[in-house]
């Protein structure tokens, strides 16, 4: 299984802090968003915003990272803090 | 021994004294640099009443610590200290404190400034501004991007 969380307007818009998903199929970050956005209309809208950031295993990765079964994978906005 | 390195997020609140009391402790160093970020009371022309901050718990601890030892790899430094608060804060709380000790002013002014560039577009921090419109999540500004990047020119 892959741990999925959201934070921030990503995780307010889905109504959505984690999930867990089957890591069959997925092969990288990229993968994984397209699978979630699937979902329906309101997932395929946020996941497909040109701001999503991702970060695997608590790392800022690209989206052909890969991502492999027991990776926990992260989607947020543009970090605003200090 | 005392940790040379302290990243803390937290709830509460942190002392100013206290803090620079710690890092100033070390007659090899000649210089202390200290930052401290507030709530403001406006943003992009709306009145801010209080702000909340949300983080990614795991992951900010680490995205501070590597950015501690990038400053550490890049500049002769003595003591580093980062301090975030998460939560609700009002108005004109204090939100983060970078502290950087060196035996000259320099790497010091130079190594507490990139860590506030590099915090600011690294660490996985989002802030949820409260005013008299409601409440909003403050958008990334560019001018903090381009901060960030002029520290990777040379």
């Amino acid at each position: 299984m892959i741990q999925v969380l959201f934070f921030a307007q990503v995780r307010e818009l889905l109504g959505t802090a984690k999930l867990e998903l089957s890591a069959e199929g997925i092969t990288t970050a990229e993968s994984l968003r397209a699978a979630l956005a699937a979902k329906d209309d309101k997932w395929a809208k946020v996941m497909s915003s040109d701001k999503l950031l991702v970060a695997i295993n608590q790392t800022m990765s690209q989206w052909d990272a890969s991502v492999v079964d027991g990776d926990e994978v992260a989607f947020f906005p543009p970090v605003t803090g200090g | 021994m005392v940790e040379k390195t302290k990243v803390v997020v937290q709830t509460a609140d942190f002392d100013v004294t206290e803090e620079y009391r710690q890092l100033a402790s070390d007659n090899s160093d000649g210089a202390v640099v200290t930052f401290v970020g507030k709530v403001r009371d406006f943003n992009d022309g709306n009145p801010v009443t209080d702000l909340t901050l949300e983080h990614y718990p795991g992951m900010t601890e680490a995205v501070l610590t590597q950015l501690a030892q990038q400053a550490n790899e890049r500049w002769p430094l003595n003591y580093v200290t980062i301090i975030h608060r998460v939560g609700t804060m009002s108005l004109g709380e204090q939100i983060v404190f970078i502290g950087v000790t060196s035996a000259h002013r320099k790497a010091a002014f130079a190594a507490c400034e990139f860590l506030i560039d590099f915090l600011k577009t690294k660490a996985p921090f989002w802030k949820l501004e409260a005013g008299t419109e409601g409440s909003h999540w403050v958008d990334a500004r560019d001018s903090d991007e381009q901060a960030a990047k002029m520290w990777q020119k040379d």
